[in-house]
This record gives C-alpha cells, sequence and structure tokens, in this order.
C-alpha cells in the first residue's frame, strides 16, 4: 500500500489506459483503445456519436467490464472493480444525461456526491467553495433537482462529482442539451477548476469549446483512436480532425 | 346504537387494519423502488415471521421476546433471500426476477408445509393481548392487540421515517430508489442498499405476520398470500415504490374494507374483496401512477 502510494505520487500520469476492448454482446464498442492523462491535465476526448466515447467513461468508471486492456488509476489496476471502489480511489463520473436524484434537494445531491467521504467539515467546506463558482447551487440548495432548468442541473451535476474531491474527473457531454450562452459559463467554470489543478477527461460533442478547453485531445472513431494531439495544433488543423472523425473518403 | 359511536368503533377496526396492510406494503414498495421488481415472496415473510415466533414460544421464551425474535427471523429471511436467489439475477429481464420471486414463494409455502403441516396451528398470545377493551357500555370494543397493532405499526413508520430522511443511509436509500446506476457513480455501496432495503421490508413484513396471527390466533403456511395480494393494491393505489404511498393506500385500504363491511347492506359483505379489486382495476386504468407518484419519466 505504502508502495503504491508512493509510486502514485511519483508517476504524473493520473490516468492510464492500455489496449482497451469492451464488447456488447456481439458488438464491439471498444477496440484496443489506449489513453494517457496527466496530472493536472485536461483531456478531451471527441468523436461521432457511437465512436465510444461514452463507452470509454463508463469503462472508466466501473459500470462496464472490459473485454480486455488494462486501466489503472494513480497506477493502480481499477479495471475490474466495483464502482464504489474506483470512486473511493479518487474518481468522479458526471454522467451523459447529468442522472441528477431529482425529487432530491440540490443540497442532497450534493451531500451524495460525498458519499464516500467521512470529513463532515470537509464536506460542508467544499460545498461552500462549490457555491461560490456557481453561486445558483446557494439559491436553490432546499428545491428538487428536477425543477431546475437544464443548465442549472448541470452545473449541480458538476458540483456534484467535484463533492468526491476527484483525482480525476470524468465528464460526460456537459454542453448537451443546454443553451449557448450557459455553455460558455459552464466551461469559464471548467477553466476556473483547471487553474485550480483539477485532472479531467472530458466527452463532448462541441469540438470548439472542447479543444479551448483541453490540453490534449483524442479522436475516437467506431471504437479506436483514430487521431491524437495537442488541443491547440488540432484546432488548427480542423479538417484533419473531421477526417478523423467520419473515416477516410467521406 | 348511537351511530357517532359506532363510527368511532369501525374507524378504531380500520386504523388497525390499515396498519397492518400499511406494514405490508411498505416493504413491497422498498423493494420494488429499489430494484424495480415485485416480490412475491414478500407475503411469506409473514409466515416466517408468525413461525418463527411459534418455535421461540415453544421453545420457552416469553412471548414479548418470540415475537421480537420472529421479526428479526423475518427480516433476516429476507435477506438471505436476496442474497441466495435474486442477487444472482439482478439485472436480469423482468420476467426473470418476477418468476424467481414466485419460486420462492412456493419453495419457502412448501417448506412450512413440510415442517408445520398445511393444517393451522394455534398461535397462543398472553392473555392480556386479548382482553377486550370497552367504552361506553361496550359500545366501543377492541381488544389489545388492535391497540398493540396502532402503536407499534406507528412506532415503525416514525423510525422508518427518521432513518429515510435524516440519516445518510436513508438519504442513499432515496438515492437509489431514483437511479440505481447513478447511486453506483457517486460511490454508494449499491449491494449493501439492497441489503438495508430488504431486511427493513422483511422485517416489517415479520411484524405484520405476528400481529396478523395474533388477532387471527392461528398461523398456517399460506397466511401470507392474501395479506400480499392486499398490501399489492395498496401500494398501489399509493403510487407503486413510493414509501408514503403505500402508507397512504395502506390506511385507503383498510378503511374502504371496512366500510364495505360496516355500512353496506350484509348482502355485499361476501364481496368485500372482489369491490377492492374492482378498485384496483379502476386505478390501474384511470390512476396507473397512484395517488403519490407523479408520472413516470422516461430515462434515457
Amino acid at each position: 500500500m505504502a508502495d503504491a502510494a508512493r509510486s502514485a505520487s511519483e508517476t504524473t500520469e493520473v490516468l492510464a489506459v492500455d489496449g482497451l476492448h469492451v464488447a456488447y454482446g456481439a458488438v464491439k464498442a471498444l477496440r484496443g483503445v489506449s489513453l494517457r492523462v496527466g496530472r493536472g491535465e485536461v483531456v478531451a476526448l471527441l468523436g461521432a456519436n457511437g465512436a465510444g466515447k461514452s463507452t470509454m467513461l463508463r469503462t472508466i468508471s466501473g459500470l462496464v467490464r472490459p473485454r480486455s486492456g488494462e486501466i489503472r488509476l494513480l497506477g493502480e489496476r481499477i479495471d475490474g472493480a466495483r464502482p464504489s471502489r474506483i470512486v473511493r480511489r479518487g474518481l468522479a463520473h458526471s454522467p451523459e444525461g447529468r442522472r441528477l436524484f431529482g425529487s432530491l434537494t440540490v443540497f442532497e445531491n450534493l451531500r451524495l456526491g460525498a458519499s464516500t467521504r467521512t470529513d463532515r467539515d470537509g464536506i460542508e467546506a467544499d460545498r461552500e467553495r462549490l457555491i461560490k463558482l456557481f453561486p445558483i447551487i446557494g439559491e436553490r440548495s432546499g428545491q428538487p433537482c428536477a425543477t431546475l432548468s437544464g443548465g442549472e442541473q448541470q452545473m449541480v451535476a458538476l458540483a456534484r462529482a467535484l463533492m468526491a474531491r476527484p483525482k480525476l474527473l470524468l465528464l460526460d457531454e456537459p454542453s448537451l442539451g443546454i443553451a449557448p450562452i450557459i455553455v460558455q459559463q459552464i466551461f469559464a467554470s471548467l477553466a476556473e477548476l483547471k487553474a485550480t489543478g483539477v485532472t479531467m477527461l472530458l466527452v463532448e460533442q462541441n469540438m470548439a469549446v472542447a479543444l479551448d478547453l483541453a490540453d490534449r485531445a483524442y479522436v475516437l472513431r467506431t471504437g479506436e483512436v483514430s487521431l491524437e494531439g495537442d488541443a491547440r495544433s488540432l484546432k488548427a488543423n480542423y479538417e484533419e480532425v473531421a477526417a478523423a472523425y467520419l473515416g477516410a473518403g467521406r | 346504537m348511537n351511530m357517532g359511536l359506532y363510527i368511532v368503533q369501525q374507524a378504531i377496526n380500520a386504523v388497525s387494519l390499515g396498519s397492518l396492510y400499511a406494514l405490508v406494503a411498505i416493504g413491497l414498495s422498498m423493494v420494488f423502488g429499489i430494484l424495480r421488481m415485485t416480490n412475491f415472496a414478500h407475503g411469506d415473510m409473514m409466515m416466517v415471521g408468525a413461525f418463527a415466533t411459534l418455535v421461540l414460544g415453544a421453545a420457552g421464551a416469553p412471548f414479548w421476546l418470540a415475537a421480537l425474535g420472529g421479526v428479526a427471523v423475518g427480516a433476516l429471511a429476507g435477506v438471505v433471500v436476496e442474497r441466495v436467489a435474486y442477487r444472482p439475477v439482478r439485472g436480469a429481464p423482468d420476467v426473470t426476477l418476477l418468476l424467481t420471486s414466485l419460486a420462492v414463494t412456493y419453495i419457502l409455502e412448501n417448506l412450512g408445509i413440510l415442517i408445520f403441516s398445511s393444517s393451522p396451528r394455534n398461535f397462543p398470545v398472553p392473555d392480556v393481548m386479548d382482553t377486550a377493551i370497552q367504552f361506553m357500555d361496550g359500545q366501543i370494543t377492541f381488544t389489545a392487540i388492535n391497540v398493540m397493532t396502532i402503536v407499534l405499526t406507528t412506532v415503525s413508520l416514525a423510525l422508518l421515517g427518521w432513518f429515510v430522511t435524516r440519516t445518510d443511509a436513508g438519504l442513499g436509500m432515496r438515492a437509489g430508489a431514483e437511479d440505481l446506476g447513478a447511486a453506483r457513480l457517486v460511490g454508494l455501496d449499491v449491494d449493501r442498499l439492497i441489503v438495508v432495503a430488504f431486511a427493513i421490508a422483511s422485517g416489517f413484513a415479520g411484524l405484520a405476520g405476528v400481529l396478523w396471527a395474533a388477532q387471527a390466533g392461528i398461523v398456517e403456511p399460506d397466511m401470507g398470500f392474501t395479506p400480499l395480494l392486499k398490501a399489492f393494491v395498496a401500494a398501489i393505489i399509493g403510487g407503486f415504490g413510493s414509501i408514503a404511498g403505500a402508507l397512504v393506500g395502506g390506511y385507503i385500504l383498510g378503511a374502504l374494507e371496512v366500510l364495505i363491511v360496516a355500512f353496506l347492506p350484509s348482502s355485499v359483505s361476501p364481496y368485500r374483496d372482489a369491490i377492492v379489486f374492482a378498485f384496483l382495476i379502476a386505478f390501474l386504468l384511470f390512476r396507473p401512477n397512484g395517488l403519490l407518484n407523479r408520472a413516470q419519466e422516461v430515462k434515457l
């Protein structure tokens, strides 16, 4: 345990995925995907619908079991582990469609985000910190989440994930179904979080905002990495990225 | 007879009966809420609780202790059934879960017949529980069992309410009932939540079984069947999967049954159950989400 902790602090790799294969029955969703996320880094995972982006996140957080391949979080193998154990090891996943507990209040959702923690004072302090980042949380604290707008819900979903004090934050489509002006606001908050050193793996359809935030990006196509590189050069090479999305000859 | 007193008398009967339905219905709803599964074996935990009380009593335990033990055995039986029968098929299609719970029902009831035979047995209770309590020259009469049923149900429900709304584990249960996948994602130990739900649900059923047997004076292996059907109706009236709904539904059903027997012509009384199930059909047709549930959202 002590060895593992030391090697984790020595490595700058928060997440290392190698040769990941995932299948739903006969359908192969991921075919040998490898990727890295370094400490403090924001990595975007881009690709068309059905390319395997959400599957990738769901496999990392333990909701889906891989056929083969290895996933390491801070140097420790987590592939095949139960989600609750993976969360305990420092991963938080803000899923597609937000998946808030709609009948529960905003504060209750935040409390649930800290399910794996027992430090009541720390939980309280983190909640106050998040209210500063997303004032809406304070204003709507006692309201059931189902009564919030899509953008407000997305902020609560982000805050819920952050309540776990994750070493790695997985974000699945934070812009989905949200008004453009709110998307800007949410990505501004994500940039603030990045500045405080939060490590993120971001799945996003909106390529422009994703590449603005990210340091590096991978493009997935039909379950394989078709392109990877640093965000700035990918942004300058729009045509290459589009080709990687859709495949050669399109 | 004074009409006002007659109404009071019937109200006591209604609350007493409704308490039993509520106790059973809440367990049914809790398990459904978290697993989306109709646990047909739920009624059998009543039988397990009552028989365990009988056995402990026969072994020399005082009734109160035996009853407490019976409730505990009922809760334990629910946890064992979840572990042995339901967990292995979790995530399978709904029909598989349904059939599994039916199979568990048959196994438990036949086990009951094997051990205790199919004929009813006496369920001895201390004399004080059978004592009639009378007011107004006997115009209002009930037994100590009625009072105990109402008091114990109230206490159990208050404890459950406190647990669900005031504790972290209760918050986890509410989260799990709403979205089990999201509960997993925030790091809740979903297996443990399900075990706790089964323990509480089955403990409540065990308590209902002991009270039911005490009122009827007998226990038999299939004693859970009719209460289960009634609890099912109660849970649907209130809104399946909702704890508060099961509570409300249980008392409405108790009141309805007493109303049919006490205030309609005696020629109607034999049709009590038929009327109750007609009520169920009406609810399924016109208010399928029950009184307390919102219309189901479609989850993508």
